[in-house]
């Protein structure tokens, strides 16, 4: 991005909501399904059949609204009418000017706030595949369409024009779907069609001048397609105007391999939408009880769990910039409990971010579904020196394998066990015993002799004493 | 020529076990015979199913059973009422083929009462229009002369129980298409309150307007069968969930120290034997202790051209699905919009493609302000109109049509005109309010007046009560010329 120039982008994601069925009927809302298996009259656009609002999905699209700092209002549905083969009713049901959620706002990690104007609910279309070289409806051989995705709950969340840069964009993006993971609506698979983001750019010389003439960009799968389409965009627009060319406004589709966008259609040959109040819905409108109940349920956002991890780090002399790169990973992952429920038990919170950031990362999903008491004991047991880290690690690693267990057992199964501090300190006395004149040198400053005697242990032990222990033991002797 | 049995002694008699089931329909299937061709009043009579409804009502007495309060009573449904397995066409040729996978909820509930389905009744397609004309299928003639029209959209219904080849029909009413060809075959034809009977099934037409209702050759028949239709259905989001009124029951509780507000807007463009006719009927309430006032609620002049504006723009965007992807007709072309085009042009006649772009137009951008958005309001205006005229009066009375049943073909090339044909139904639709249709006498051409009740949301208990007394005084109507000679 040159220095003198400035990029405006506002970003439209759309996100398929995680609930057993559809917006408007009882079909299973199942990703990957054989094509045409979920659908009814309904979600088939069948003459006479009529939509019911699914309860479950409105509680999650106020989730959202909730999650997002929104005004949960009185809403409305409409009709937005267009032709589309993959669209059973050639209408899509959606919430046009009275939207369900409204003036919110999301939080960049580095604190930089993005405004969201609109957090709506709406039906999902069918999908098509066009058989031909194109790829593309135009020239297709055939069509064909699965409507297994019609219906599907969808929230649209429409920020606010307040990104200047595509890294802002980047991660106002994760930022949005650790959100809506972390509350239970959606789970956001960009690659998965799950999640979807439109980006509108433009660009202008300075911040002081209007916004300039903005472009639309689809077909966007990726947080990193996001970044290049932007950046690629503006580049674009700034060519334009330098050379005295105007910045059409258009709908533009990114081309992932090319590296770059193209048209679709401009302003002038957009749909007419023909939007109007859809007849077969009622208003829906949440009263005040309904609302608190959603907002009770709701966990806690990425943000509140960062400044969570950040606030035991704190206690422990404050966290260093690698653990706050651990702190990012961890809650990410999910697996911020972990280290909360550890610290909470007596493990000090750098081992615990630690252990969790780089060993139990390595297996989020497992790491997510262990047992945490089990996480918790093994922390423990490294913590007191009863286990090295090296064999926490093989623990963890078997406790994943066996999807949990008590992590005292395992280390004993893989001999691993640790010695009483009963049989340690019998032990360090039969090496004193056995090495009068060493142990004399030691009593009288001679320090590196504790290596002889901790040598001496290890191998009496086969290697099963903790070296610490030792350690503390033959000064505790010395006295 | 035998008067046909009413439904309710038909179902009382076949609960009781003293006639079957079978033995009803059969009867009815020998009218049908003799009088189809020359009615045309369905599109398709599902005889083998009906015979094994029938059979199935017959086991059930027989096994000391109750099969409900429509036992054994043959019933046409109108061709836009979904029937599981069952060709649905709405008369039009987009549907060509289809046959819906679901009943709709009244169909369901009309079996659950016993009731023996026994065709599909032809409609102006898509229930546009007011004379059964614009059927892809063939014009339905009025039993009462077979060279007029039985008025529309479910001139079918109308027609199939003035001929007597059904005790009970159903039909659906968007502007009038049940009330009006009521009152043009001189049967009894009623709209319930918008969201009293479930639209769950029906396919749509203008879904802030359309509403099933019954047709019957008495008002207690229409009775019994609104009781049996109504009701909460979960799968229609605007189904009422508070308790239908019963109506039945209220039948014989006269009029006395009722207030019936004769509507003077509706008798301005009426035929003078019309209009004598409602003041005949209002003269007869005096008589049964009312109080007749005139009554005068100048929004109902509104309605028509607020009509044909909501309800075109609702067709526009209901009748889009029908683009030969998934179902019906298809006009296979080079390219997906181009079958779509195709499609359409063929599958559609000229007066559903007529509304089809006048609703796209009044819906556009620029426009909508101007025509939609306004009719939305003067739709406002019509029910605070209503509101004011119900502080005062119980029901109000007028004419159903502005004539009796016209010729065929007279009115088929004018669309304004045909339109005017719904002016006294239109603001009842607007308003969500029930109305019924009774007949009351003959014209000065020998043919069918219906006298219109009207009343404000959920009052069909006064309505029904109010028509009982307007049918006990009203003048004989010749039989319909038909009949002569058909099986009794």
């Amino acid at each position: 991005m040159r220095a003198d120039w400035q990029l405006v982008i506002g970003l439209e994601v759309h996100c398929e909501l995680k609930t057993r069925t559809k917006l408007f009927c009882g079909c299973p809302n199942m990703f990957g399904d054989a094509p045409n298996t979920n659908v009814c009259p309904n979600c088939l656009g069948l003459p006479g059949s009529l939509p019911v609002l699914n309860q479950r999905a409105v509680e999650l699209a106020m989730a959202i609204g909730t999650a997002l700092h929104c005004d949960i209002r009185p809403s409305t549905f409409h009709r937005k009418n267009y032709f589309y083969p993959d669209q059973a009713k050639d209408y899509q049901i959606s919430q046009y000017d009275e939207p369900l959620n409204v003036d919110g706002y999301l939080d960049l990690p580095d604190g930089f706030r993005v405004g969201i104007e609109r957090a709506h609910m709406e039906e999902d279309t069918g999908k098509t595949s066009h058989a031909g070289a194109s790829g593309r409806i135009h020239g297709a051989d055939y069509s064909l369409v699965d409507y297994n995705r019609s219906g599907v709950p969808l929230v649209e969340i429409v920020s606010a024009p307040d990104m200047r840069n595509a890294d802002q964009a980047r991660a106002y993006v994760s930022e949005l779907r650790a959100i809506l993971v972390a509350s239970g609506a959606s789970d956001g698979k960009m690659e998965e069609g799950s999640m979807r983001v439109d980006a509108n750019v433009s660009v202008r010389r300075s911040v002081d001048d209007p916004f300039g003439t903005r472009c639309e960009i689809k077909n966007l799968n990726s947080v990193r397609s996001l970044g290049r389409a932007i950046e690629y965009e503006a580049g674009r627009q700034i060519t334009l105007i330098e050379s005295g060319e105007p910045v059409v406004q258009q709908t533009r589709h990114w081309d992932e391999s090319a590296g770059r966008t193209q048209a679709l259609r401009s302003k002038e040959d957009a749909y007419d939408y023909r939007y109007f109040l859809e007849p077969d819905l009622v208003p829906l409108v949440p009263d005040a009880e309904w609302i608190r109940a959603v907002a009770d349920t709701l966990g806690m956002m990425p943000a509140e769990r960062r400044a969570r991890l950040v606030t035991l780090l704190d206690d422990a002399g404050g966290p260093t910039d690698a653990q706050l790169l651990q702190v990012a990973t961890v809650v990410d992952l999910g697996l911020d409990d972990l280290v909360v429920e550890a610290v909470a038990a007596g493990v000090g919170s750098g081992l615990a971010l630690a252990r969790t950031a780089n060993e139990a990362a390595t297996d989020a999903e497992a790491a997510r579904h262990l047992d945490p008491e089990a996480y918790v004991a093994l922390l423990t047991l490294e913590m007191q020196g009863s286990l090295s880290a090296t064999q926490a690690k093989a623990v963890l690693a078997e406790l994943f394998e066996r999807g949990g267990g008590d992590p005292a057992t395992i280390a004993r199964d893989k001999g691993f066990e640790a010695m009483s501090e009963d049989s340690l300190v019998e032990t360090v006395s039969e090496a004193i015993a056995a090495n009068p004149d060493e142990w004399s040198r030691f009593c009288e400053g001679d320090d590196k002799l504790a290596g002889f005697f901790t040598g001496l242990v290890m191998k009496a032990t086969r290697g099963q004493a903790n070296g610490k222990a030792v350690a503390a033991e033959l000064r505790r002797l010395r006295g | 020529m035998t008067a046909p049995r009413p439904a309710l002694e038909t179902a009382t008699m076949v609960r009781a076990g003293e006639l079957s089931a079978v033995a009803v329909l059969e009867h009815h299937l020998a009218v049908i015979e003799a009088g189809e061709e020359a009615v045309h009043a369905f599109n398709l009579v599902t005889a083998e199913r009906a015979r094994a409804q029938a059979r199935t009502v017959d086991a059930t007495v027989a096994a000391g059973g109750d099969p409900g309060p429509l036992a054994g009573v043959p019933v046409a449904l109108k061709d836009n009422l979904c029937t599981r397995g069952v060709p649905t066409t709405c008369s039009s040729r987009i549907l060509e083929g289809w046959e819906p996978p679901y009943d709709a909820t009244v169909v369901t509930r009309l079996a659950a009462a016993g009731a023996i389905a026994i065709g599909k009744t032809n409609m102006d397609e898509f229930a546009m229009g007011s004379s059964t004309e614009t059927s892809a299928f063939g014009t339905t003639r009025n039993p009462h002369d077979t060279d007029r029209v039985p008025g529309g959209s479910s001139g079918g219904s109308a027609a199939a129980v003035a001929a007597g080849f059904a005790p009970l029909a159903l039909g659906s009413d968007t502007g009038g298409s049940i009330r009006q060809p009521a009152a043009l075959c001189g049967v009894v034809g009623m709209k319930p309150t918008y969201g009293t009977v479930s639209r769950y099934g029906l396919v749509a037409f203008a879904s802030s307007l359309d509403q099933i209702g019954p047709f019957a050759g008495s008002v207690a028949d229409a009775a019994l069968l609104f009781d049996a239709i109504g009701g909460h259905d979960p799968l229609d989001s605007t189904s009422l969930n508070r308790p239908t009124p019963r109506v039945l029951s209220v039948l014989d509780d006269g009029v006395d120290g009722m207030t019936v507000g004769v509507l003077t807007e509706l008798l301005d463009g009426a035929a003078p034997d019309v209009v004598a006719r409602v003041h005949q009927a209002a003269e007869a309430l005096a008589a049964a202790g009312a109080r007749i006032e005139e009554v005068s609620v100048p929004e109902v002049t509104l309605g028509l051209s607020a009509y044909y504006l909501i309800a075109p723009g609702e067709a526009s965007s209901n009748l889009a699905r029908y683009d030969g992807v998934r179902y019906g007709l298809r006009i296979d072309a080079e390219d997906t919009v181009a079958m779509n085009t195709a499609t359409r042009s063929e599958g559609f006649g000229a007066e559903v493609k007529r509304r089809i772009m006048l609703g796209t137009y009044v819906l556009s951008a620029g426009y909508m302000d101007a025509y939609y958005n306004q009719a939305l309001r003067v739709r406002t205006r019509i029910i605070e109109g209503f509101a004011t005229a119900y502080t005062r009066c119980d029901v109000l009375l007028g004419p159903t049509a502005p004539t009796t049943a016209f010729a065929i073909g007279a009115k088929v090339d004018d669309p304004l005109t045909m339109y005017l044909s719904d002016v006294c139904t239109i603001p009842s639709n607007l308003a969500g309010h029930p109305a019924i249709s009774v007949p009351f006498g003959p014209g000065d051409d020998g043919l069918p007046i219906g006298v219109q009740l009207l009343g404000p949301a959920l009052s069909e208990g006064r309505l029904f009560q109010v028509a009982a007394a307007v049918e006990s005084a009203a003048p004989p109507l010749p039989a319909p010329r038909l009949r002569a000679g058909m099986p009794a």
